[in-house]
């Protein structure tokens, strides 16, 4: 994982529990034109180590970003140490939600300034969104299922649900799964201000993503990525392989709405959570722990607190749900990623990650936020959402693994 | 001001990723150090833009050796 609070795993975990935020001005270009000049970038990151520098001229940051977030979880999941594997059964599911902007970008403006010869051969391959999938596969020898699903912000999650279902359906072993963006370019950034989806608390950087506040007043643009390893649960016991938790259960719906804006009530986001639950063979009352999707907008957080009442009716009195874009922003299609990953930490540790900045809760989200600070809970299983422009909703379930 | 030999090997080094010491003038691109067709594409252009002229995609497809481009530039600049 590459997220603005850690560039892995642990520290990125370590960040959340601890209610840090990794929201600050934006340096990469200069944003001082626009009306938002903040957001999650990555910070110190040192490519040399996982890309050679001809590797990297060719591919956008944001295929960077997910090719690094893939060598980490494979050098964690020990696959690579383990001599039995059948590479024809090892897939890839790693989409983006926009893609090689930055690269797209720097084209156009070559073209405009010298014409069409200028325009670089690496142009396609360096910034179409499957690009991390087809190099992830070269890169590790992975000749199973190859695929990156784009569904805006629910990316990250749809690419997990789908990747999960190819290994319960018998296509393949192994998956790698997750999401990843670099948006905070010249013009990713303008347009979502333009959008006025974007938070101009330029003054109070981390102070700015701060869903169900009152105060709250848009998202802030994010960039990461997150890469999970899934794997059929026999083969994993049989290599041996640490087990971090178990995915359950996947739902998906549309709002069939409005391009960008919520279904009243939150109906799409309920049904979306409907089919993970039933998929997951549960009740609503199992649910312990809700990473939402909160991107801390007007519209949108007091829609899922609507949709989460209409599915968990009094249950939703008892539950927790957080947002960990509280602290890394919105990370567009890798945010259903990196939030798979603390969902599951969460599980495994028994801990709720908080929501930081929720100094006076809005009218009607009333339930139990994890305001400020994480908690110690014996929450087992744990439901993540993620909702992307065009109405299109994907939940998934994860638990604890009791071994 | 460094010669066309050491310009050219400079912009080789950059665009294929390789060092300095693995570059010949004898060096193919494609074969020596390890070009694939796209790389040779953007490699073109890299010259173009570094010797400030325009090489025609017919003479560009010709330029297979590091003292092929040489000759080019020293022929054409």
């Amino acid at each position: 994982m590459l997220s603005p609070v850690g560039n892995d795993v642990a520290s990125s975990w370590e960040a959340i529990r601890a209610g840090r935020s990794g929201i600050s001005v934006i340096d990469r270009f200069d944003a001082s034109e626009y009306n938002t000049r903040i957001g999650g970038g990555i910070k110190d990151l040192d490519i040399e180590p996982w890309l050679s520098s001809k590797e990297a001229r060719k591919l956008d940051a944001f295929i960077h970003y997910g090719l690094i977030a893939a060598q980490q979880a494979v050098d964690d999941s020990g696959l690579e140490q383990y001599g039995d594997l059948d590479k024809e059964r090892v897939g890839v599911a790693i989409g983006s939600g926009i893609g090689g902007l930055e690269y797209i970008e720097k084209n156009v403006i070559q073209m405009e300034k010298s014409g069409p010869r200028k325009v670089s051969p690496f142009f396609v391959p360096a910034s179409v969104i499957n690009m991390i999938s087809g190099n992830a596969a070269i890169r590790f020898g992975y000749k199973g299922p190859n695929i990156a699903i784009v569904t805006a912000c629910t990316t990250g999650t749809h690419n997990i649900g789908y990747a999960a279902r190819t290994i319960a359906y018998g296509d393949a072993d192994v998956m790698l799964a997750g999401g990843s963006e670099m948006a905070t370019t010249r013009s990713g950034l303008a347009a979502f201000s333009s959008a006025r989806a974007l938070s101009t608390r330029n003054d109070d950087p981390e102070k700015a993503s701060r869903p169900w506040d009152k105060d709250r007043d848009g998202f802030v643009l994010s960039d990461g990525a997150g890469v999970v390893v899934l794997e059929e649960l026999e083969h994993a016991k049989a290599r041996g392989a640490t087990i971090y938790g178990e995915v359950i259960g996947f739902g998906m719906s549309d709002d069939a709405h409005h391009i960008t804006a919520p279904a009243p009530g939150g109906d799409g986001a309920a049904r979306s959570m409907r089919n993970a639950i039933r998929d997951a063979g549960l009740s609503p009352d199992d649910i312990g722990y809700i990473n939402a999707h909160g991107t801390s907008t007007q519209v949108g957080d007091v829609a899922e607190v609507a949709a989460v009442k209409s599915v968990f009716g009094d249950h939703a009195e008892k539950l927790a749900m957080s947002s960990t874009k509280s602290m890394t922003g919105h990370l567009l299609g890798a945010a259903g990623a990196v939030e798979a990953i603390f969902s599951v930490l969460a599980v495994r540790d028994g801990v709720l990650p908080p929501t930081i900045n929720l100094d006076n809760p809005d009218e009607g989200c009333d339930l139990d936020f994890v305001a400020h600070q994480a908690r110690e809970a014996d929450v087992r299983v744990a439901l993540s959402n993620s909702f992307g422009f065009g109405g299109t909703n994907g939940t998934l379930i994860f638990s604890r693994y009791e071994g | 001001m460094s010669t066309v030999e050491e310009r050219v090997k400079k912009i080789v080094c950059e665009q294929l990723g390789v060092k300095e010491s693995e570059v010949q003038n004898t060096s193919s691109f494609v074969e020596d150090l390890g070009a694939d067709s796209l790389d040779t594409v953007e490699l073109v252009m890299a010259l173009e833009e570094e010797f400030e002229t325009e090489i025609p995609d017919e003479e560009a497809e010709k330029l297979g050796s590091v003292q092929d481009a040489i000759d080019y530039i020293v022929a054409h600049t």
